[in-house]
């Protein structure tokens, strides 16, 4: 806590030095900087926070045009005995309560005060204010994740992120290892041969493997998305070998000169100097592995054997009057990669920095 | 990592690491166990693949029954079919939008980000976002901003006066409305360009600051050739992602490219010919076809990247 404020207190010292030792000029673009980029975030965030209300709303609520951004309810009060809206209505230069009890044509209503249903009061609808209240439906989410086997889909995805995942992690390292550690004949070659394969569109491989996975029967069953991670691919090669050049060679020598073999090097070496990097093409796996749709669309035909991309594309074909259901499912889908991108922001940016640009 | 590529082309990186195991041959043995994952893998997934679906592509085939060569009747077969010349027509048409509005506003936003001003990392982390979640779930929240009835788009239009159209339900907006979506997942291109506004050096901008260039002549002079290279990769990422477009389509229009087939990405329609109407050949002639329109595409900017793309790296004569 100590700590914490000691941080806030520095920092803010520090944004008050440099307030002060700023020009009116940078002071003027920094702030129609911060207003831009004020706007925009909102521009946004906006989705997804009507992703997470709507996944809060009921049918009713759902109904409502235009659509309030949060899910709210009328307040309603009984008048003879039937529910009625109520508004925040300003009568005679007052403002008081009253219930809408009929709409006039022209935008006009009938109020009246609860408490004194005898007194109408002919007044502009548009001009005044529903009184609203915050009415959460979290129910939605046990409804939705129980009407579609969401566990299911969760079991599936999850085996092939992190079985895929281990696989990805022991080929990468192992052909980043042999691709910065060694000299041999063609490697060179061999290592571009590697970087093109990044512009070649998966299509062009993607009914040949299709008709291969078929033969062996493995159309269907999760292997077809497993399987293949286990021989290394060009992004994740080319970021761990970019780090493993980072590793001073003399850290190789003296183990070298110990005696160890090249196994041994790569894992009491290499590896544990490389755990960011290893952190970091992880990270970026299970991101990319969470959110792939094509391929499981392709191999998986039976509904046991979807994940949650399939089965949440499906549950939208079938029920998509359910807004509220599917935005539940979605907001469940695509939290995991909210929370692991919020810790891991750093590692982020950098992961897609080194594999974009520093080539 | 395209860098890296064009510098081995060009001959002039290639990294040759210290050799330090003795016997150069017990070396090599070692460098080639160590890389043995991705030799097989590239034989058994790409190279081997590659050259059966080059074979598919003269070929009927509907995977029960054996391929029957048909020499080039696929080729003539897809050049007579209007909804090819359709989906090329709306992936180009995509990308003619999404790509110079892509790449404006992420540039744009890179620098808005590039400036000193407080909390940009928060900033920084809510504008890239959307990349890490993209896929079904926000396909399907588009849906419903988009949807004419239920959505919030169209209602803040009104409070401008502005009729909203009926975006994914009108062939005409569609696109726009797929574009926009593409928009919002723009923090992706922007955190590269921002990356490689970072490296340019500050010492050029003071040596201009220092000549009397304004702020327009230091952005014009020294920003934009400095990153013109991360203009490129984002470009040619680009291209090769529109002709790969398919998930935000396929969950958007339940697979059918509609309305009116004004969204019948190249794609799409490849799926559609492999795992609807499981034609394997005629599929594996288009795939075969945009490995070409890729490789051209990927070529061409390559060439004309020597006209406008500037390496430091040259000027100091090292890769």
């Amino acid at each position: 806590m100590t700590a914490l404020t000691r941080k806030q207190t520095a920092s803010l010292a520090r944004l008050y030095r440099e307030l002060r030792g700023l020009k009116a000029q940078d002071l003027l673009i920094r702030s129609i900087t911060t207003l831009m980029l004020a706007v925009g975030a909102v521009v946004i965030l906006i989705p997804l926070i009507f992703m997470v209300s709507t996944s809060l709303k009921d049918r009713n609520q759902l109904r409502r045009s235009p659509p309030p951004l949060f899910p709210v309810e009328y307040v309603t009060a009984e008048v003879n005995g039937e529910q009625e809206p109520l508004y925040q209505v300003t009568v005679e230069g007052q403002s008081r309560r009253m219930a809408l009890i009929k709409n006039l044509p022209g935008g006009k209503g009938i109020f009246v005060d609860p408490a004194n249903p005898d007194q109408p009061v002919e007044l502009l609808i548009a001009q005044q204010k529903a009184l609203q209240y915050l009415e959460l439906h979290p129910e939605n989410y046990p409804e939705a994740l129980t009407s579609v086997p969401f566990d299911r889909y969760l079991f599936n995805t999850l085996t092939v992120t992190f079985v895929g995942m281990a696989g990805m992690l022991m080929s990468c390292t192992m052909v980043a290892y042999g691709f910065s550690r060694f000299r041999a004949p063609w490697l060179n070659v061999l290592f571009m041969v590697l970087l093109s394969t990044i512009m070649l569109p998966s299509q062009v491989r993607l009914i040949p493997m299709y008709v291969f996975f078929q033969k062996i029967g493995w159309v269907d069953t999760l292997w077809p998305l497993i399987i293949p991670q286990f021989f290394a691919n060009a992004y994740d090669v080319f970021f761990l070998r970019q780090f493993f050049l980072t590793i001073p060679l003399e850290m190789d020598d003296a183990a070298r000169i110990d005696g160890a073999s090249p196994w041994q090097v790569l894992l009491y070496v290499i590896l544990p100097q490389a755990r960011p990097a290893v952190v970091a093409v992880g990270i970026l796996h299970f991101i990319w592995a969470w959110n792939d749709f094509y391929e499981p669309l392709i191999y998986l035909h039976s509904r046991e054997k979807w994940t949650v991309a399939v089965g949440l594309q499906t549950f939208n074909a079938l029920y998509a009057v359910n807004t509220h259901l599917i935005m539940a499912a979605s907001t469940v889908m695509v939290i995991p990669c909210i929370i692991i991108f919020f810790f891991s922001q750093q590692i982020f940016m950098q992961g897609v920095v080194i594999s974009g640009v520093k080539g | 990592m395209i860098m890296e590529l064009w510098q081995l082309w060009e001959g002039e990186g290639g990294h040759s690491p210290r050799r330090f195991w003795s016997m150069s041959r017990r070396e090599a043995a070692w460098a080639y166990f160590f890389i043995s994952p991705w030799i097989v893998g590239f034989i058994i997934f790409t190279i081997g693949p590659m050259l059966a679906s080059l074979y598919y592509s003269f070929t009927k085939y509907n995977i029960i029954s054996p391929p029957q060569w048909t020499g080039l009747a696929n080729i003539r077969d897809l050049l007579r079919d209007p909804l090819f010349w359709k989906s090329l027509q709306v992936t180009v048409y995509y990308a003619a939008l999404a790509l110079p509005l892509g790449l404006l506003l992420g540039f744009f936003l890179a620098i808005l980000l590039n400036q000193k001003i407080p909390g940009v990392n928060v900033w920084r982390t809510i504008y890239y976002l959307p990349s890490v979640i993209a896929g079904v779930a926000v396909a399907l929240l588009w849906l419903r901003i988009f949807n004419p009835k239920i959505g919030i788009l169209n209602p803040f239009l009104a409070r401008f006066g502005i009729q909203g159209p009926g975006w994914l339900n009108d062939p005409k907006w569609a696109m726009p409305a797929l574009v926009i979506m593409s928009l919002w997942g723009v923090g992706g291109g922007m955190i590269i360009y921002l990356a490689g506004l970072q490296g340019v050096p500050t010492t050029l901008y003071e040596a201009a600051k220092v000549d009397g260039a304004s702020l327009w002549q230091r952005f014009w002079h020294v920003t934009l050739p400095m990153v013109t290279p991360v203009i490129f990769y984002n470009l040619v990422m680009g291209m090769i992602g529109a002709f790969q477009y398919f998930t935000v389509v396929y969950v958007a229009t339940g697979g059918s490219g509609s309305p009116a087939r004004a969204t019948l990405f190249y794609n799409l329609y490849l799926y559609q010919n492999a795992f609807k109407y499981f034609e394997m050949g005629y599929a594996s002639t288009m795939a075969w076809i945009l490995f070409l329109i890729v490789m051209a595409l990927t070529v061409l900017v390559f060439r004309s990247s020597a006209v406008w793309v500037y390496y430091e790296g040259e000027l100091k004569g090292r890769g």
